[in-house]
């Protein structure tokens, strides 16, 4: 009984946040991305070159520079991915897929330059400071869950609210959400469909960064080879779950987050006579299960993966 | 026509064709190569004579080129009918992970059995995993519409974790003593090898096999022109009576035994043991192979040796630069853009075709 008390307590929820952060941005990502109509698996790749960008900038300028080369490669990456969809019209699984496998091998080479001796992981770098908002930090339970956390937790969550507005409330969002719903539609009426289809996976690009940086910098600062572990796919599939809504995003992100956290304190707890990795695997399970309960449920933007043929 | 104007009509030809272009990919990836060399070693020049060697200029090195095409051959062939089918089976890791996983276990398990037959039930049990595992995202794909990029992918880390417990501390594969590996396979389970102290093996014969099976059943059978006909447009294969649904089962399940069969074959011939240090990574290999060798078995079946030669190569070059195997997937990467720009233009299945809606990560009602 000592045991389940110290896994279903507050700092199960405060876990719960940090763990669907990476998550958040990775959904958010492929949500802008695919509501202009591009589909964007390589966020994956995207999360995992920034996460060791964003280490490598740390290391040489600190973590603010770190976070900075992170959202840059990010948009770079979302740019490539962008060019290739969207202006050459390749096949955008195929293409995103190579982002992925630069991914594996890229850090692998760079890391032995800047941390000699190295090999695949690096050394501990200066991290982005934790946040303790002022008043709320001081509140019986909504202090020890949202009180202090990264500030990369923080602006996921405005972001949320950000973007919601953006793609609801503003110009902007009304013509990316066409370009990905009927393309001819918003070209006949002087919308710039490959202009705004890049934006959008731009846009998503730069997201994918920040969720990388904040798994090096803003969680354990060090990169490895698994640093992602899949996190971008599962975002792909909380957006799917969210039916393409940053606020449904967020939902399945934190559905996501807490059966990660609810594993590792049960794991940490000793509770649950099952082995560390069947418990390990729970998210990867949900994750497909939530999918298989949900496909068809919700609705993809009608030119979702489609190029546009101009004429 | 002018004897200049033919000339030059013949040259765009030749110029256009599959073949060149795919060798216009090769040349820019081995240059890509030469320069990852010439940065990360103080003494290139070594490093590329160490490459060649690895790669053809020895008799060591050519075996270990084979002996890494091996392995490529296989989940080359494996990608290709997935793709030629539509199908984007992203599960090559956990597929080969776990047909080298079955094929330790029944090759330690499983005792008094003639070489031969114990060899086989190996392999078999093995490559059968393999093509359980790829058949379930193939029935989640055509029964609940459940995109086969996300299941497989998502199947990868179960698999991952899978083999973190399965040889893990305590874990029911695990030999007593600190390696985290099965017990060895037993003689009568191992493929020999046959070429001096390269680990090329008996498996290259098997994999050049499965090549003209793949190829007679993808050219030759009813089933193979279901497949391609899918792969070309599922509604029209729908309108023309084949069972789509049925098709696609069957395709990654196909796919998942040459994957399954490639672990196998690795373990059988090569490590003799299930541990937690592979990988698998070379699954990623083979997306560049199979696009470089255009989704053809034969193709694919010398895109696998340049690509064998790369792994054998920059493998040969660790003692004077600092790479290893996995430079080989920046390569790989390269390639697969190239492949896909060059394609672009030039629609042949869905899997190289720019519109990924049939095969798109959206769902409908």
């Amino acid at each position: 009984m000592q045991g389940w008390n110290s896994v279903l307590s507050l700092s199960l929820l405060s876990a719960t946040l940090k763990i669907a952060t990476p998550l958040i941005y990775a959904g958010l990502a492929a949500l802008m991305s695919e509501r202009g109509g591009v589909v964007n698996i390589g966020i994956e790749g995207t999360m995992l070159l920034s996460a060791f960008a964003a280490v490598v900038g740390s290391h040489f300028w600190g973590p603010w520079a770190g976070l900075l080369l992170a959202m840059v490669l990010g948009g770079l990456l979302g740019l490539l991915h962008a060019y290739l969809s969207v202006t050459v019209k390749v096949n955008q699984i195929v293409s995103a897929t190579a982002i992925n496998i630069a991914a594996l091998g890229i850090p692998r080479l760079i890391i032995p330059y800047i941390w000699p001796g190295h090999f695949g992981e690096t050394g501990l770098v200066p991290p982005l400071p934790e946040v303790r908002l002022p008043i709320l930090a001081g509140l019986p339970v909504i202090g020890p869950v949202l009180g202090q956390h990264s500030l990369l937790t923080y602006v996921a969550l405005v972001l949320v609210l950000v973007l919601n507005a953006l793609l609801f409330r503003t110009r902007f969002g009304l013509r990316l959400r066409a370009v990905g719903e009927h393309p001819r539609a918003a070209d006949t009426l002087g919308v710039n469909v490959a202009r705004m289809r890049y934006a959008g996976v731009i846009i998503g690009g730069v997201l994918a960064g920040l969720g990388g940086a904040f798994l090096t910098i803003g969680k354990v600062p060090q990169f490895a080879p698994n640093t992602t572990n899949g996190r971008g796919f599962m975002g792909l599939a909380a957006m799917v779950f969210g039916n393409w809504k940053p606020g449904g995003t967020l939902v399945a992100c934190l559905i996501f987050g807490f059966a990660d956290a609810f594993q590792a304190a049960a794991q940490s707890a000793g509770v649950l006579p099952v082995p560390r990795e069947i418990l390990m695997s729970l998210p990867y399970l949900l994750t497909l299960i939530v999918l298989a309960g949900f496909v068809g449920k919700t609705v993809a933007p009608a030119a979702d993966g489609k190029p546009y043929e101009k004429g | 026509m002018s004897k200049a104007n033919r000339a030059r009509s013949l040259w765009t030809r030749i110029a256009a064709s599959d073949l060149a272009l795919s060798l216009i990919a090769v040349a820019i990836g081995l240059a890509a190569g030469a320069l990852i060399l010439l940065i990360t070693s103080s003494e290139p020049l070594v490093a590329y004579g160490a490459f060649w060697q690895g790669a053809f200029g020895t008799r060591r090195g050519l075996g270990e080129t084979f002996y890494y095409g091996t392995q490529l051959i296989l989940t080359g062939l494996a990608v290709a009918v997935s793709f030629r089918c539509g199908l984007f089976n992203l599960g090559g890791q956990g597929q080969i992970l776990l047909g080298a996983m079955g094929a330790a276990w029944a090759g330690y398990w499983i005792t008094g059995l003639p070489p031969i037959l114990h060899v086989t039930v190996a392999l078999l049990v093995g490559s059968l995993l393999g093509l359980i595992w790829s058949a379930i995202a193939g029935y989640l794909r055509a029964r609940l519409n459940m995109h086969e990029v996300i299941t497989t992918l998502m199947m990868n880390y179960l698999v991952i974790n899978l083999k973190s417990w399965i040889v893990g501390v305590n874990g029911p594969m695990k030999q007593p003593g600190m390696i985290p590996a099965s017990p060895p396979v037993l003689e009568s389970a191992r493929l020999p090898r046959f070429w001096g102290d390269a680990r090329m093996h008996i498996g290259i014969i098997i994999a050049v096999v499965l090549v003209a099976l793949v190829w007679y059943l993808l050219f030759r059978t009813r089933l193979g022109y279901k497949i391609r006909a899918v792969g070309l447009s599922p509604s029209a294969a729908e309108y023309g009576g084949i069972h789509v649904a049925r098709n696609i089962v069957v395709t990654m399940a196909i796919s998942g035994f040459l994957a399954g069969l490639a672990g196998a074959i690795e373990v059988l011939g090569v490590n003799y043991r299930f541990s937690q240090d592979l990988t698998a990574n070379y699954a990623w290999d083979a997306i560049a192979v199979a696009l470089l060798g255009g989704l053809h078995p034969v193709g694919t079946l010398l895109a696998a040796i340049l690509f064998g030669a790369l792994s054998s190569g920059f493998t040969s070059t660790q003692g004077v630069a600092d790479v290893s195997r996995d430079t080989v997937l920046i390569i790989t990467a390269l390639i697969i853009f190239l492949m896909v720009l060059i394609r672009s233009r030039k629609t042949t299945a869905v899997a190289t075709r720019g519109d990924t809606s049939s095969a798109g990560l959206e769902q409908r009602p």
